[in-house]
């Protein structure tokens, strides 16, 4: 739609937009830009940093295994994150887009709802939970005679996944929910006109059609936890860090701030490589039949 | 003996009662639409029927066997939805392919099934498309071959024509009367358009606030209309106020100026309806005055002011003169052409 | 559509108890009347609500929080509106980069932010100021502002602004009486979906934070760092009831799944 207006005004949307555009430019281009120029600084216990440009922090993060181990935990958690998200997250939207209107949206509330709730808070929330060998949960666990023993929570990975999945979970609900609104609603009842069986209906029309939403909220999840910082520094401690502490650790703590910004670097351009290329991968193999 | 039977089937959902009373024999072959205005049921008995949702009250039986028990994935109803369904992450032929898988059938007897579907509905050569690449009308093609294919008892069509151009509508219209004739397979059409359920059924069942308003063929319903509502529903109609005097011999029907002799069983007050094109202008008969005059290119049609209110006529373009806006004129009809009921005097 | 089966609500209900019951816990344990991290088996206490008092650094944290969240809202908004309008109308040169440009804080992870922002204003020589910890919250809350209003002016029927140019109305007037009316929901609606962003952001904040200028995220992060306590659940309580009553007014003023909507697309 063109209106009289738009045409006699070719320069009107630059005008609109000149002033974010400033903004942005001056105060996210150029600090990221700063960050990756840091990254290539030295850096020295007392004579700070020297705006030099050499490797020396690169060659430290490629050869030091406690970077490669600490990358690879990352990532790790981020992935079993992902998976629980799925495994749990879509059944529950699915059920959820099943239920009738009033009971819909409250659930839909109550599901939604911690995602806008301070991660500090939640997290916290898991640390009274698992609270040592005698936490709530082990208790639980222990009585339902899921475990024998008490498991370790508290500053282990397993806590942190735990954590994470609870933290991420709206964004994997919220994602396999817009998907089934596109469903066709009468689409079941298709399938079952023609003799298909829960299972079958679930299992060959109900996946199919939402896993582009599963996929996509799983990008969403990882590239979330992957970079999360409150849940992995409350849960995991000082000692079990990832890739968004220890940069938290090196610019506040140790103060060597190109270090930091190296670890930083390489984890955006990590995600961003992975999110753009699933992106890409997803978009090609539903192309032909979803657009 | 009947095919399908509906038999005093009822729905409420909470208070709200949305069929009532609804009793309907179908026979085997037969092509049944049910017509009326959005909202009146429609869509209800026909899900009752393919089992999406259970009657409140009453009983369905197909081939006198209980309906209402066996599980919809088992009752072998065609069905095809106003949205048309079409699993989206599937090409045409494994759309139509499904409901074969379903049923086991053989790898080779289903391809030959599918391509066959296909053909029917004149998709041959669109077998690996997806339905988004598909238009309206070649979307609605692969849904009626997806219900077709598994050898329905009934097929059951929801407005399945709706989502067409005007065009494109008449064009399936035919198409889907051939079909039926040619496999014969007993079909209920759900439609809110009289044109269509006219133009295509054996028998229209007319629905009005979930209660049958009067079965009939297209041509009795259309002629003899059971109540006000059938006869404004299917077409224009003139609804004039008579009164029978059965005094004198034989009993004598009058509406203004107008009278003729009265039909046996009824007394006192009464309506009559006429189709506007059984209406002539004659030298006797009710006294009326043209009020507008519009050409159709085949047919004239006229609005006129009665003595028994106002009136619409419509004459066929055969070349001769016609009257003008203005004139008055005399509106003449055979008594065979009206069907008349008993009206009540408030 | 079908019913779920008794196994499906079994699995729901598990699924609702989990996704509440760390929240629900932080609540109780705020009420304990005891001294100690316990849940309040022995009757309800406001003890620890009150122990706030005693700690002005989290009230102060709380204003600082407040503060920088409706101030940085509604700076955003001032620079999002036009960009909204514009990308909702104009299709032109270089829009779709623009728009990828302006949601970009969503894909990029708040440590990166954080280091970012850090490096940049303390180089500028206002590196923990409350002038820093608004301009950055600007950004990372742009994107939420600019979705919701950028999904209100696309809805919107630009007949009616058409109706009000052929009244005679023109520019600013045109804004102010038809445009932004109009919009208005979904601005509103963004703004506190970028306050909530702002008074929950604890990962890029705590990189620019100076003691003054702590807010109650960072200051709660801190706390727990050190020991964590009755004194933390209570105020995270607070914040929890804060973000609640937020939350149900966005749900009945806009609808929380399509405000969220928004939110959970960051990926794309
Ligand atoms: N699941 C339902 N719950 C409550 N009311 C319904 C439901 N489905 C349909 N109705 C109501 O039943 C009436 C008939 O609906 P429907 O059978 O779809 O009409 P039609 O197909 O003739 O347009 C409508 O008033 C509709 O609002
Ligand atoms: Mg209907």
């Amino acid at each position: 739609m063109s209106t009289v207006a738009e045409e006699r005004n070719a320069r009107a949307p630059w005008a609109l937009t000149a002033p974010a555009l400033i903004l942005f430019v001056g105060v996210l281009l150029i600090p990221l830009a700063m960050t990756v120029m840091l990254s290539f600084h030295d850096w020295g216990q007392y004579k700070g940093i020297e705006p030099v440009f050499i490797l020396k922090n690169w060659k430290e993060i490629a050869t030091d295994p406690y970077y490669a181990e600490m990358f690879w935990r990352t990532f790790r958690i981020a992935i079993l994150t992902t998976l629980l998200t799925a495994l749990f997250g879509a059944p529950e939207a699915y059920i959820l887009n099943r239920m009738s209107g009033r009971w819909k949206s409250i659930f839909l509330l109550v599901i939604l709802g911690p995602l806008l709730i301070s991660v500090v808070a939640r997290t916290l929330g898991w640390a009274l939970l698992f609270g040592g060998n005698n936490g709530l949960v082990n208790k639980l666990l222990m009585s339902l005679g899921v475990i024998r023993s008490p498991i370790p929570f508290m500053f282990t990975e397993t806590g942190m996944v735990v954590a994470l999945a609870h933290v991420m979970m709206p964004f994997m609900v919220l994602s396999v929910w817009a998907a089934l609104q596109r469903l066709d609603p009468q689409i079941e009842n298709a399938a079952m006109s023609l003799g298909a069986g829960s299972i079958t209906i679930i299992r060959r029309i109900i996946m199919p059609q939402i896993m582009p939403g599963v996929l996509s909220g799983a990008i969403i999840v990882f590239s979330l936890s992957a970079s999360a910082f409150a849940t992995p520094a409350i849960i995991g401690g000082r000692r079990l860090k990832v890739a968004a502490t220890l940069a938290y650790d090196e610019f506040l703590n140790t103060l060597n701030w190109p270090l930091g910004a190296a670890v930083a670097t390489l984890l955006l351009v990590a995600l961003v490589l992975i999110v753009i290329g699933s992106n890409a991968l997803i978009e090609r193999r539903y192309a032909e039949v979803f657009r | 003996m009947a095919f399908l039977e509906l038999d005093r089937v009822a729905k409420q959902f909470g208070a709200q009662t949305v069929v009532d009373d609804f009793s309907l024999a179908v026979r085997k072959g037969e092509f049944i639409s049910f017509l009326g205005p959005s909202g009146c049921g429609k869509t209800t008995t026909l899900q009752m029927i393919a089992g999406f949702l259970d009657p409140t009250r009453g009983a369905i039986r197909l081939e006198d066997k209980d309906l209402i028990a066996i599980h919809p994935a088992k009752r072998g109803l065609g069905i095809v939805f106003q949205s048309y369904a079409l699993f989206p992450h599937m090409t045409a032929a494994e759309n139509v392919a499904f409901g074969l898988e379903m049923r086991n059938v053989p790898r080779t007897e289903r391809a030959e099934r599918v391509r066959a579907a296909l053909a029917m509905v004149g998709l041959a050569g669109y077998e690996d498309r997806h339905p988004r690449r598909m238009s309206g009308g070649q979307q609605q093609r692969v849904a009626l071959a997806r219900a077709l294919v598994i050898q329905p008892s009934v097929l059951l069509l929801d407005e399945p024509l709706s989502n067409l151009d005007a065009k494109l509508r008449e064009e399936m219209q035919i198409e889907l009367r051939q079909i039926q004739r040619t496999i014969g397979t007993t079909t209920i059409l759900v439609t809110h358009d009289q044109n269509e359920a006219m133009s295509l059924s054996d028998r229209i069942v007319v629905m009005s606030q979930g209660k049958i308003e009067q079965i009939g063929s297209p041509q009795d319903t259309y002629e003899r209309p059971a109540s006000a509502f059938v006869s404004q529903f299917l077409g224009k109609t003139n609804d004039f106020a008579g009164t029978i005097d059965r005094t004198g011999t034989p009993a004598q029907l009058t509406a203004g100026s107008w009278s003729g002799p009265a039909p046996a069983g009824l007394n006192g007050p009464v309506t009559m309806s006429i189709r506007p094109e059984r209406i002539g202008f004659g030298d006797a008969g009710l006294s009326a005055r043209i009020v507008t005059r519009i050409f159709q290119g085949n047919h004239w049609l006229f609005q006129c002011e009665s003595e028994c209110g106002s009136a619409i006529v419509i004459r066929q373009n055969d070349g001769k003169p016609q009257p003008v806006e203005g004139e008055a004129v005399r509106l003449t009809w055979r008594p065979e052409d009206m069907s008349v009921r008993a009206r009540t005097v408030a | 559509m079908r019913r779920n089966g008794p196994l499906a609500l079994i699995f729901h209900t598990i699924f609702v108890i989990v996704m509440v019951a760390p929240i629900v816990v932080v609540c109780l344990v705020a009420f304990t009347p005891e001294g100690f991290l316990s849940l309040p088996t022995n009757g309800f206490s406001l003890r620890w609500f009150r122990a706030i008092g005693n700690y002005p650094e989290f009230i102060h944290a709380f204003w600082v929080s407040l503060g920088l969240g409706a101030l940085s809202s509604f700076v955003a908004l001032l620079f999002a509106v036009p960009a909204a309008l514009a990308i909702a109308r104009y299709r032109f040169r270089g829009r779709d980069a623009l728009a990828a440009l302006f949601l970009s804080p969503l894909m990029i992870p708040h440590v990166v932010l954080g280091i970012a922002f850090l490096r940049f204003f303390t180089s500028a020589g206002f590196g923990g100021s409350f002038a820093a910890l608004i301009i950055a919250h600007v950004i990372i809350v742009f994107p939420f502002a600019l979705r919701l209003t950028l999904a209100a002016a696309t809805g919107m029927d630009r007949t009616v602004e058409m109706a009000a140019v052929s009244l005679g109305a023109g520019g600013w007037t045109l804004f102010r009486r038809v445009t932004l009316p109009l919009i208005l929901p979904g601005v509103i609606s963004g703004w506190a979906l970028a306050f909530i962003q702002s008074f929950d952001d604890l990962t890029m904040t705590v990189f620019l934070a100076a003691p003054g200028t702590e807010t109650l995220p960072v200051r709660m992060f801190l706390y727990i760092q050190d020991n964590i306590d009755p004194l933390v659940t209570s105020v995270s309580a607070c914040v929890i009831a804060v973000t609640m009553t937020a939350l149900i007014l966005l749900d009945r003023f806009y609808g929380l799944d399509r405000v969220l909507a928004g939110k959970g697309d960051t990926g794309r």
